[in-house]
């Protein structure tokens, strides 16, 4: 049984007849494994996660058939017992960690103050464990840091620090939240290592998302495209970056830089994601797709297995090398 | 800090001296003199007149008045009253601790009550509570404090008979002044109904002074408890599992408090101002009332260095408040 099981996922702003911001989402992730999302901003990667978490507040509305983690339905518990899971077992971080720590408590009292919630580390104890947990991220001078001040700390320093608060409840699952996007590229690299270092030295489950694929190529094992709300692709890694089955995968991958590498201008898909009052009729991505027919316009296609994934297009490309 | 502290301090020299030119020209702007008004109606004799005048050193020229005055100053000599020949510093000290007391009570009332409605009226943005506390303090900001005043004696003294029209304590209560603040001598003397009685007397004063102060610091805490509620640090605590009540007070009140504590600073300066007002309506024998006596007496001593302490006493607190703002926020204590 996998470790978190969505299904049908829909999350709303407004009333039940508001245009979904997460659209139907079915995913699941295994113990242990590292999964990706990706998709461009606005496509519902993070709404997902603060859903999973518990941090939508009203007016959002969240439904779905299944929501459960280590086999606790998280829709069903209260406020108290999802406080329990949360930061412990499910812990999260953020993308810009300059704004993601509290300026006006040091950086021990917030690791300590996971300790005490979830852990019942007290004084002494949760001092000593979290000094191990900013050695365990690699920060140097680590005992000095622990009465450091976030604004005292770099932008990577901070980050590590949001990953160290994040693993002090030994979680079952790590969300990070696009973690390199708000730093420099030299530190991205190393950030990224301390996240699958941790992954397999724990053998916690980590979902990445982000925008860098290339990170996702060297670090995932399954990738999940999201566009507009939906899940339009899900697949293993090496064959969604080598056979893309979705158009917008397709474009996604050709976007990166290093596909236009002699060409005029860089690839791009014409277009933006729907918003919530221009929804097509048909499949979301009808109008920006390159090719397009005419009951793509009409009717919505439904996430069903292909060749090599799930794939949610009419006519999947790349099937006859199958 | 200690650096933070110096520069602070270098400051106050200026303040200081800006002070004592500005209360000593505007007193001698006002029409009339001392003497003249001992004299009350009749006629002044001339000679009298100059003789009184030269007796008290007001026939110098005004900047030799003034060197004098620095030069007194400089000695910590406050002088004399004109009128009752006591020394300022000794009046000031009889009657400060009536303001402090009423300035200490309206500030408590007006962080408690203005902390609690603008927290909850940030968590609950657009509610019918957040509009009616809104509403409220926009009302009580606009609200003139002599008006106020007489309309909470009409309603709650006159009408109901629910408080005392004026006062400190009720004459029949003889309580022997050991600290000065009613509340602590009444108590020392051990009697609940005076103290009961001094208690009561505070109440319509307290909630006078404190209206202003009050829809400051709710409004204030509510805009600053919204902003920081949207930070990403919030949603960092609330994904830690910690409980609402953490996050609103630890992780939010916690940093919504740096603006406010300046406010609240400032409205130290409104609360001695808004004393003077508040002590003529009750008749609350406080340095508001004797200023404004002093005033009309032409008394220049107690006038000059009765502002002069108080505004030593503004600059003092926002001074602490400063000091206060860099051990809340340790972005300010580190800087350099």
């Amino acid at each position: 049984m996998s470790l978190l099981q969505i299904n049908n996922l829909n999350v709303r702003f407004g009333d039940a007849n508001a245009v979904p911001v997460v659209d139907g989402l079915d995913l699941s992730v295994d113990a242990g494994e590292i999964l990706a999302i990706v998709g461009e901003s606005g496509s519902g990667k993070s709404v997902t996660m603060m859903a999973l978490m518990g941090l939508i507040d009203a007016p959002g509305r969240i439904t779905a058939d299944s929501l459960t983690f280590d086999g606790i339905d998280m829709l069903k518990l209260s406020g108290r017992q999802r406080r329990k899971v949360v930061g412990k077992d499910i812990a999260m971080v953020f993308q810009d960690p300059m704004t993601a720590l509290n300026p006006s408590y040091t950086v021990g009292y917030q690791i300590e103050e996971v300790l005490r919630q979830h852990l019942g580390l007290k004084g002494k104890a949760a001092r000593q464990r979290a000094l191990e947990l900013l050695k365990k991220v690699e920060i140097p001078a680590a005992e000095s840091r622990l009465d450091a001040y976030p604004h005292q700390l770099s932008g990577g320093m901070s980050q590590r620090v949001a990953i160290a608060m994040a693993i002090a409840g030994e979680p079952k699952l790590l969300i990070a939240d696009e973690p390199t996007t708000a730093l420099d590229v030299t530190i991205q690299a190393q950030i990224m290592e301390l996240l699958v270092n941790l992954q397999k030295e724990r053998n916690m489950a980590l979902i990445l998302i982000t925008h860098d694929l290339a990170v996702v190529a060297e670090t995932a094992r399954r990738v999940c495209v999201m566009y507009a709300g939906q899940a339009v692709e899900v697949g293993q890694v090496p064959e969604l970056f080598d056979i893309p089955a979705h158009p917008y995968s397709e474009a996604l991958l050709a976007a990166i830089p290093e596909h236009s590498i002699g060409a005029e201008r860089l690839a791009t898909l014409p277009g933006i994601v729907p918003g919530r009052y221009d929804r097509p009729q048909g499949c979301l991505l009808s109008p920006r797709c390159p090719y397009v027919r005419d009951n793509c316009r009409a009717q919505r296609p439904a996430l069903d297995p292909q060749a090599h994934s799930l794939v949610r297009c009419f006519y999947p490309l790349n099937q006859e090398v199958a | 800090m200690l650096s933070f502290i110096a520069r602070r301090l270098g400051l106050l020299i200026p303040t200081f001296f800006g002070i004592t030119l500005l209360t000593f020209a505007l007193i001698r702007l006002i029409p009339g003199d001392p003497v003249e008004v001992m004299m009350g109606e009749r006629r002044v004799d001339p000679e009298m007149h100059a003789q009184a005048m030269e007796r008290l050193g007001l026939n110098k020229p005004l900047p030799a008045q003034y060197m004098d005055y620095i030069g007194k100053l400089a000695q910590g000599d406050l002088g004399e009253s004109l009128r009752s020949r006591e020394s300022v510093w000794k009046e000031f000290t009889t009657l400060f601790p009536a303001t402090l007391e009423l300035a200490f009570c309206a500030l408590i009332f007006a962080g408690v009550f203005g902390l609690l409605a603008g927290v909850i009226a940030a968590l609950k943005r657009g509610s019918l509570f957040d509009h009616g506390v809104m509403g409220v303090s926009l009302a009580g900001y606009s609200m003139p404090i002599f008006w106020w005043g007489l309309i909470l004696i009409m309603f709650s003294s006159v009408s109901m008979g629910w408080t005392p029209v004026s006062g400190r304590i009720d004459p029949l209560y003889d309580v022997e002044p050991v600290t000065g603040f009613m509340l602590i001598d009444t108590l020392l003397v051990g009697d609940e109904g005076s103290f009961k009685d001094a208690f009561m007397h505070l109440i319509l004063p307290t909630i006078v002074l404190g209206t202003i102060p009050l829809a400051v610091i709710a409004r204030m805490t509510r805009s600053s408890m919204l902003e920081v509620l949207r930070e990403d640090y919030i949603r960092t605590a609330r994904a830690k599992g910690l409980s609402p009540a953490r996050v609103v007070f630890v992780h939010g009140l916690r940093n919504a408090l740096i603006p406010v504590l300046t406010v609240f600073g400032l409205q130290v300066g409104t609360l001695l101002a808004g004393a003077v007002l508040t002590e003529t309506i009750f008749s609350w024998p406080g340095i508001g009332k004797w200023l404004i006596e002093a005033i009309g007496a032409r008394d220049y001593p107690v006038v000059q260095n009765g502002i002069l302490l108080i505004a030593c006493l503004v600059i003092l607190v926002n001074f602490v408040v400063d000091i206060l703002y860099g051990l809340a926020n340790p972005r300010i204590r580190h800087q350099r």
